[in-house]
């Protein structure tokens, strides 16, 4: 072995190689310097923390109807004021946003998963399996997604679907509106990764398809899917507040902030109870800004072809 | 001794709107166990599709393999499925291309793209795979090779990434390596180190090795048999030896005259007049002809077949046909 590699090492031994500085750190390294992206990650990270954690120190958090206190104001007893039915604001505020955001989440990690799955499978074989993957979701895409949604929560109306399920079914429902545009760009990416010589290398290897479009494919595109991923998940909630507060989303008694600002629904409360539709259309705002916010930073750090 | 490949009239086409180009056309040769054969010639020669057409890399519809048989180890390989196929490529068959930097997915650290074939055809698990990985990337000649498997591809100079190519060819053992000119992206210090390896490792595994390249003094240095292609045919062919002391094809005499001699100052370079034929219409006659100092009248009406000299040497010119006379 030594004798294979003789003057060689010698040479190469000046040449330094930076340990371990993977392509991950120096992008994250980057993303640290941007003020405005970390910003919106830190207000993303809070809104979790305070809607997961921050009910279980409530004493409201079992949402009992008090008829005693209806519409109070804020006041140091109810932050946020009560409701039409005496349930403090404050908490359930935060329990719709544990909703809101999980939906959130959870439509984007679906969609990202169906759309990045076909659209890997439609780029790398082409042919027939591309064109009837790309027709359907050309079909979905030619429909604007809100009119989908209304026919979809109309529908589960209709069926009396129970209300515990509604929250997983609107979940399913945004993912279904989301993955089209996900696997057109999937398979875009995959047709200009296809055709690199390190797929004709791996080839040559005698690599089989699986790895092929898993390991070598897929990990050139992460960065891209994650900065579109991101920014899915602020459409994903403000696609779940709009169907909340039609009324075609999740159902009260559940909390989500769209169907919070629904209760606020009429003149009356609108003008003379301004805590019930302020603090949720709040939430959704900030939330979205943020969520927009470190999207678009992440793309400025992962896919640098994209910068102006 | 025993062949390992035996390629019989192989004729490889594209089909272009202006009509079928002929990048290899109708050439056959045969490789023998441990033995280094090159294919030179210049650009468009079809040196380079002829080891596409070997790994079965030719994309249909636009090219196709049209006639021919690839005999390797006792199977046909150009009648295998997709499937059979796979287990040869990398296992049986490996492949070094010409450019290291695009050949390395740039996303995936070293260690990782070797470790592939390992855990594909000799179901290695992570460890043993990772471990062998190391071993390889130190057989090459690199040093730190742990450090050396955790860096990306963009992290390394060309010589270093050709060479990680060839521990990843290596790393199943192959019985022959398609080398398509493996050294032309490097610099000339690197050059001469990396052949010298492929070399010494080729002795080593008792490897077959097909070299493509344009450089008649790679050729001289590591070739035991030589194939010099012309507008994808065979024009010339024998033991290097006899090839380099004796060329018989007016063409490898002007590919032999335009080498450079180091030490012998030369106010002008020999370059060989004119240019290579259009692929797209090619007559019926010897495709060297309107280039050749020693144009038959028969030469631009008939196209000259293989003829046998002394030992393995072989010329398809009429010069050495009976019946034509010497100028």
């Amino acid at each position: 072995m030594a004798s294979i590699s003789g003057g060689a090492v010698e040479l190469k031994r000046s040449q330094a190689v930076p340990v371990r500085s993977s392509l991950w750190r120096q992008a994250m390294l980057r993303l640290r310097k941007n003020k405005l992206a970390m910003s919106g990650l830190g207000f993303i990270i809070f809104m979790f923390l305070i809607c997961f954690i921050g009910p279980l120190f409530s004493p409201y958090a079992d949402g009992k109807i008090d008829t005693a206190n209806m519409y109070s104001a804020p006041s140091w007893e109810h932050w946020l004021g009560t409701d039409l039915l005496g349930r403090d604001m404050m908490t359930r505020l935060l329990q719709a946003g544990r909703i809101s955001l999980t939906v959130g989440f959870a439509s984007m990690c679906i969609s990202v998963l169906i759309g990045s799955i076909l659209g890997a499978i439609a780029g790398y074989y082409r042919g027939i399996v591309d064109q009837v993957i790309m027709r359907v979701a050309d079909l979905l895409l030619t429909i604007p997604s809100l009119p989908i949604l209304f026919i979809l929560g109309a529908l589960l109306s209709e069926w009396k679907v129970p209300t515990e399920y509604r929250m997983y079914i609107v979940m399913l429902m945004l993912s279904f509106v989301g993955w089209p545009g996900l696997a057109r760009l999937v398979r875009s990416q995959m047709l200009s990764v296809r055709e690199r010589e390190f797929m004709q290398a791996a080839t040559v290897l005698g690599l089989d398809d699986r790895r092929k479009l898993f390991h070598h494919m897929l990990p050139n595109i992460i960065p891209l899917l994650i900065v579109v991923a991101t920014l899915n998940i602020g459409g994903s909630i403000l696609y779940e507040s709009v169907l909340s507060f039609f009324g075609l989303g999740v159902m009260p008694p559940t909390p989500t902030w769209g169907n919070m600002i629904d209760s606020a629904n009429n003149l009356i409360d609108f003008e003379q109870h301004p805590w019930l539709w302020i603090p949720p259309g709040a939430a959704i705002f900030t939330t979205v800004i943020a969520i927009n916010i470190f999207g678009d930073g992440l793309r400025d750090v992962l896919d640098p072809k994209q910068k102006k | 001794m025993r062949n390992v490949m035996e390629i019989e009239h192989l004729s490889t086409y594209f089909y272009t709107r202006e009509g079928a180009v002929k990048a290899v056309n109708d050439i056959s040769f045969r490789i023998r166990e441990g033995e280094t054969v090159c294919i030179v010639g210049e650009s468009g020669s079809g040196k380079s599709v002829t080891a596409l057409s070997v790994m079965g890399l030719i994309e249909e519809p636009a090219g196709k393999i049209v006639e021919g048989q690839i005999h390797f180890d006792g199977k046909q390989l150009l009648n295998l499925s997709k499937q059979e196929l796979r287990t040869i490529r990398g296992n049986d068959i490996a492949m070094i291309f010409q450019e290291p930097m695009s050949s390395l997915n740039p996303v995936i650290p070293i260690g990782k793209q070797i470790m592939e074939p390992l855990k594909t055809h000799q179901g290695l698990n992570k460890k043993e795979a990772k471990r062998r990985a190391i071993e390889l990337i130190e057989l090459v000649g690199i040093s730190r090779p742990e450090q050396i498997a955790e860096s990306y591809p963009h992290q390394l100079s060309g010589g270093m990434l050709q060479r990680v190519m060839i521990a990843m060819a290596i790393s199943c053992e192959p019985k022959l390596l398609i080398a398509d000119e493996p050294t032309t992206a490097l610099d000339v210090t690197i050059q001469a180190q990396i052949l010298d390896m492929l070399d010494r490792i080729k002795q080593k595994a008792n490897m077959s090795m097909l070299l493509i390249t344009h450089d008649l003094g790679v050729v001289a240095e590591i070739a035991d048999y030589v194939i010099v292609m012309y507008s994808g045919k065979i024009v010339e062919e024998g033991e290097v030896v006899e090839l380099f002391d004796n060329p018989k094809h007016p063409y490898t005499q002007g590919l032999l005259r335009s080498k450079p001699i180091i030490g012998d100052r030369q106010d002008e370079l020999y370059s060989i007049p004119g240019q290579v034929p259009n692929p797209l219409d090619l007559k019926e006659s010897c495709y060297f002809h309107d280039r050749c100092e020693h144009c038959l009248p028969i030469c631009k009406t008939k196209l000259p077949q293989l003829k046998g000299m002394e030992g393995r040497q072989r010329v398809a010119c009429w010069l050495y046909e009976e019946g034509t006379h010497h100028d």
